[in-house]
């Protein structure tokens, strides 16, 4: 395939530039997840919800309709738009504060009622909007701004595991953590998005990817430096692999 | 329940089918006495006419999720009590940013806090004046029967659908929980309800540029012009939507004032007090918001006094006062915590007053 075509940008995508940082993970996995929309020809019929963060934005990159939602509640509002529309696609794009912190009790329970919708976590291990605070999932002795002299387990507890929380519940039809810093790992999870959103679209349960990303902005290091740091230090606290794969072969 | 005919319904059960009725097929609830009735007749009624309903995991997932049906342009409803609508708030401010259609009705308890689960009207402000954050309005209705009630939840999706705006139903434990024969209208026909095509998400088929709905913009100019224009149609709304009733009020030198189940207790009030010489009248504001304040400051002239009546320490008195406008003296009672002034109490007060 010719490089002009295989780089087009997917239709599903809207003509508006990204507003992420050099090196930010946010870039990749929109794009990843437009390219599915594509290949599945489901763009006519899906609804995307934004979080609150910084993909805030994200319903003005897809060219889908979308909402953006309150702080961490994009799983009730994904809920609500599916039951009322059971035919129409919905997905949500949430990062590490909005699903794991302030909305923990909605994404577990969308996830538990095997919700037929999809959903793409970001976990940065940092709220990066905001300006570089603590996340549920920053690792033990990293600084941030509310953690100056780095996390500590006996102040701020433990890095949450999301993936590996949700994988005991029963509604969770495909679950896997990710991540986009290789070329093999970004086709690995590209496999994955269009396993959580075949989950939705054979009616199966909830879909889930979690993706190890990366916020240079907020770590300070370079987008090089970021992609290795996310190596040496993410993969370790967060293994990769599928959690749950109850879709099966698909093509 | 499919006939025009006269049933003995309870207030709860009165508002779900009127909902039902209303073409809504879609409500998301959370338990919370007293009204836990309402989300057990939706459980059990919408799977007979092809409806969703759903319990959530909280009230706040509740407004959510509200916000999402919503989005889509159907027909959506939830009914909470007090402690329930204040977890609702951050979906409520959400709602009236985006402008969407919904109905929430709050049966009201006794509070603040935890409360107890009797009648009260202390969430008067949290209703009418905003109770999440930001400029924005609900329109509000307090029914004072079951009838009524009936005939606001059907105007409560309509008026919702004409101008985008959730709606609340603010009644009281009492009215949810009392029996009363109703008399419901038919059903509504699906196929007839207002078109949303122009805003709603349903997915573009690939024939339309997208739908976005949000109450979000950075720009502080395009925000404030969101802004200016729900204002513009918060105003068409206060100048067509006021609903009140006057009970014998063409004389009256005492007019009480009382809305949802005081508005309907003061008017035995104000039939003893006649029978005692005292010529006093009733003006019961039935939309809380837009209040009728014009409609209301109309008696300045003919009455001595206002006589406010609440449950509770006295919240919609600051609405009458702002319609009698410092002309005549607005006098004022109360009781809270669940308890429900008697007849003989306020005519009392009244007497008093006299």
């Amino acid at each position: 395939m010719a490089y002009a075509e295989r780089f087009k940008a997917p239709t599903s995508l809207s003509e508006k530039e990204f507003t992420y940082c050099p090196g930010c993970s946010h870039g990749i996995v929109h794009r990843l997840i437009a390219e599915v929309i594509d290949e599945l020809e489901i763009q006519g019929k899906t609804i995307m919800v934004a979080p609150v963060g910084c993909s805030v934005f994200a319903y003005e990159f897809f060219d889908v309709d979308g909402t953006v939602a309150a702080h961490g509640r994009a799983p009730a509002v994904a809920t609500g738009i599916k039951r009322a529309s059971p035919d129409n696609v919905v997905f949500t794009y949430q990062g590490d504060g909005d699903l794991a912190a302030i909305g923990t009790a909605e994404i577990i329970h969308a996830a538990n009622r095997g919700e037929r919708i999809t959903t793409i976590f970001i976990n940065n291990a940092i709220y990066g909007m905001t300006g570089g605070q603590m996340a549920p999932t920053t690792l033990l002795g990293m600084k941030t701004t509310t953690t100056p002299y780095g996390r500590r387990e006996n102040i701020e507890g433990y890095p949450i595991h999301v993936s590996e929380v949700l994988k005991e519940l029963s509604g969770v039809a495909f679950l896997a953590r990710t991540k986009v810093t290789t070329p093999q790992d970004v086709i690995k999870t590209k496999k994955y998005l269009k396993k959580a959103f075949y989950a939705q679209l054979n009616n199966i349960g909830f879909g889930l990817v979690e993706v190890l990303s990366t916020c240079p902005t907020n770590w300070g290091l370079t987008p090089i430096e970021s992609m290795k740091w996310l190596e040496d230090n993410m993969v370790k606290e967060f293994p990769l692999g599928v959690y749950v794969d109850k879709v099966g072969d698909v093509r | 329940m499919e006939k025009a005919e006269k049933v003995m319904v309870k207030g709860t059960e009165a508002i779900g089918e009127a909902a039902v009725r209303a073409g809504c097929r879609l409500y998301f609830g959370y338990p919370i006495t007293p009204q836990s009735e309402l989300t057990e007749y939706m459980a059990r009624r919408l799977p007979e006419v092809n409806g969703t309903f759903l319990q959530a995991e909280s009230e706040v997932a509740v407004s959510n999720m509200i916000y999402g049906a919503a989005s889509t342009g159907k027909r959506v409803m939830t009914s909470t009590s007090s402690p329930g609508f204040s977890l609702m708030q951050e979906g409520v401010s959400y709602i009236a940013g985006a402008e969407l259609p919904c109905v929430f009705v709050n049966v009201v308890r006794g509070g603040p806090g935890l409360g107890d689960i009797q009648p009260a009207q202390s969430d008067y402000f949290q209703a009418t004046k905003g109770g999440g954050h930001g400029d924005y309005k609900l329109i509000v209705y307090g029914p004072e029967s079951l009838q009524e009630a009936v005939e606001l939840t059907i105007r409560a999706f309509d008026v919702a659908d004409k101008y985008r705006i959730p709606v609340l139903l603010l009644t009281d434990g009492l009215l949810g929980q009392m029996m009363e024969p109703v008399k419901f209208p038919s059903f509504k026909n699906l196929n007839t309800l207002p078109d949303h095509s122009d805003w709603a998400l349903t997915g573009t088929k690939m024939q339309r540029e997208p739908h976005r709905v949000t109450s979000f913009d950075l720009d502080p100019v395009k925000l404030e012009k969101m802004n200016i224009q729900r204002h513009e149609k918060y105003k068409t709304i206060v100048k067509e939507e006021k609903l009140f009733e006057e009970y014998k009020l063409n004389d009256a030198e005492v007019v009480l004032v009382a809305y949802g189940t005081m508005g309907r207790i003061v008017k035995s009030v104000a039939d003893t007090a006649r029978e005692k010489g005292v010529k006093a009248g009733v003006f019961r504001p039935i939309s809380l918001w837009p209040f009728p304040y014009e409609e209301l400051g109309r008696y300045t002239e003919n009455a001595k006094f206002f006589f406010t009546v609440e449950m509770s320490f006295g919240q919609m008195v600051e609405d009458v006062r702002l319609a009698v406008n410092g002309k005549k003296p607005v006098e004022f009672y109360g009781r809270t915590g669940g308890v429900v002034p008697t007849p003989g109490e306020v005519l009392a007060k009244l007497m008093e007053l006299v």
